[in-house]
């Protein structure tokens, strides 16, 4: 088989391998899907979001946490899955036996960002069907704003999933990966407007936040989902898609070049 | 390379991390068709010796050729030549023993039948059985099978059978020796020294880094480590004497207590190498 080929097949094995672990399902697929269903309902008390001062208007906390949610599961199924596999790989001998094989490492990783892309869109179109049938979350109609999300969410996709593999380096043990990545992912989730709403954090926050991809990826996301008057809050007042294309670009190569660089089947004494 | 160079040759083979030397100066060669066990105590430098081979080590010093090439720099059409069961397993093992073997045996241009291969290691009723429900036993026999599958010309074998029952290392002992009358180069490494004697052709004993003994498994440690040991007593008190005669000497005591001949064992011919060296 040639590379392409080989890494089709790794894509499907990977796949099915993913929805055998109970934790992965849990901790990667079905969190954005339960955070968005418990804020949905915990905070529907308080009421809808960006209201005209009469208290009329605004959207549900279901259609705004929507985008953010998507946004995390992007990087949760990117970045948090493949670091931690692959560390868990590395440490559990996967590793080195697929490093005795004729299996090119470029198949490997084909199969990796496939595994990333399947279930990544199981998981966002589940995502999307539960707002919209769930919490009767209104979807956008016109065919710009979907032709937004297709690029900003691959763009994420492939930015999420590169960083992964970058990031499967960090951790010295399998058994310490999910220690070392899960709060690097959760402290990047708190900054950049997937838990608490980006435009009420302080600004020096915000600039901080925007130096990582989550931020632009939320970003991109809410110029897809919210009201188009809601950019108004977002910083400079606008959804700044160009910002998000090149933020997104950046860490894309950036991701692309450290996992091209840094990646090793073993770690090779010397 | 032509059929009469050696499938592996090491010439003077020297690693070392930092200022400890784990090898120091080994060198063999393994010819075509040829099983070779590499035998000595734990961290002697069998499985550094077997993974600069295999490409995951860099060597420090001295020269090393696998199937023509420098096992350093080998890259995926080498890999595809050869089959590499190294000593430890211990992956995930969320799939089925045939879903894996099924995987594995695509990445190689010329590979055996799966279902061949898993009646040949005695899967075949845990053919269907993810790999993390399989005893010890039965995951090692896996990894055997993933290190065949795709057809290798030379095979390394670390430590394959830790872990089997008497049973299944007779069958993994038959397996290994379909694959050798199918010409098969094997390089070997294990703690059993009756896995030497069955499989092997030829053997090295590493100690310390350094090959101190060579040669096929009848003749290691030379003609007077063989010499056989007559023991007897009398009146309760234990004599023994080592003769090339001892039918001489049996002939010349009669009828004494507890008479044995005892001819050395690879067993005890290995303990006397390694104990003479420490």
């Amino acid at each position: 088989m040639n590379t392409i080929a080989l890494g089709l097949d790794r894509a499907r094995y990977e796949t099915r391998v993913y929805f055998r672990q109970g934790d992965t399902i849990f901790f990667t697929f079905l969190f954005p899907i339960v955070m968005l269903t418990i804020f949905s309902v915990a905070f529907s008390g308080l009421g809808n979001v960006g209201t005209n001062p009469d208290g009329s208007g605004g959207i549900s906390q279901a259609a705004s946490y929507l985008p953010a949610m998507i946004a995390a599961g992007i990087l949760l199924s990117g970045v948090q899955n493949l670091a931690v596999d692959i560390a868990m790989e590395r440490g559990d001998g996967t590793l080195k036996r697929l490093g005795g094989t004729p299996l090119p490492v470029v198949s490997y990783f084909i199969g990796k960002l496939g595994q990333v892309l399947v279930t990544s869109i199981a998981q966002i179109a589940l995502l999307i069907l539960i707002a919209r049938f769930a919490f009767n979350v209104e979807l956008p109609t016109d065919a710009g704003r979907w032709l937004t999300f297709a690029w900003v969410y691959l763009l994420g996709i492939m930015t999420s999933a590169v960083l992964g593999i970058a990031l499967s380096r960090i951790p010295r043990t399998g058994k310490s990966a999910t220690a070392v990545i899960i709060p690097i992912v959760l402290v990047l989730q708190f900054i950049s407007g997937v838990y608490l709403q980006f435009s009420l954090l302080p600004a020096w926050l915000q600039n901080v936040a925007s130096a990582f991809p989550l931020k632009w990826m939320a970003q991109g996301m809410r110029a897809v989902f919210l009201p188009s008057n809601f950019d108004a809050v977002e910083q400079g007042g606008t959804w700044n898609l160009p910002g998000v294309a090149i933020a997104l670009g950046i860490w894309l190569v950036v991701g692309l070049v450290a996992a091209r660089f840094t990646f090793r089947w073993i770690r090779k004494d010397s | 390379m032509t059929s009469s160079d050696p499938v592996v040759s090491v010439r003077d083979l020297r690693k070392t991390y930092g200022n400890s030397t784990a090898l120091d100066g080994v060198s063999f060669d393994i010819q075509r068709g040829e099983t070779f066990a590499l035998l000595g105590p734990n961290g002697a430098g069998k499985s550094t010796t077997i993974e600069i081979l295999e490409g995951y080590r860099d060597r420090s010093g001295g020269e090393a050729s696998v199937l023509g090439v420098d096992p350093a720099v080998g890259g995926l059409a080498w890999k595809a030549r050869l089959g590499i069961v190294l000593q430890s397993t211990g992956e995930s093992g969320n799939v089925t023993v045939r879903e894996q073997l099924t995987h594995f045996a695509k990445m190689y241009p010329n590979p055996r039948d799966v279902d061949e291969v898993i009646a040949s290691v005695g899967l075949v009723e845990k053919a269907g059985a993810r790999i993390k429900s399989l005893s010890g036993g039965q995951r090692r026999r896996v990894d055997v099978a993933l290190g065949i599958v795709g057809r290798p010309e030379l095979l390394f074998l670390d430590e394959p059978t830790t872990g089997f029952d008497p049973e299944a290392r007779r069958q993994f002992w038959e397996l290994i020796d379909s694959l050798k009358r199918e010409g098969t180069t094997i390089l070997l490494t294990t703690h059993y020294l009756d896995e030497a004697a069955h499989l092997g052709d030829r053997a090295g004993i590493i100690a310390d880094g350094r090959l101190i003994d060579i040669g096929r498994i009848d003749e290691l440690g030379g003609a007077a480590a063989r010499v056989p040991v007559v023991r007897w007593s009398v009146n309760g008190v234990a004599h023994e004497e080592r003769t090339a005669t001892p039918g001489a000497v049996v002939a010349r005591l009669g009828e004494p207590d507890n008479l044995q001949v005892i001819r050395p064992s690879l067993e005890d011919i290995y303990l006397e190498l390694v104990g003479a060296h420490a």
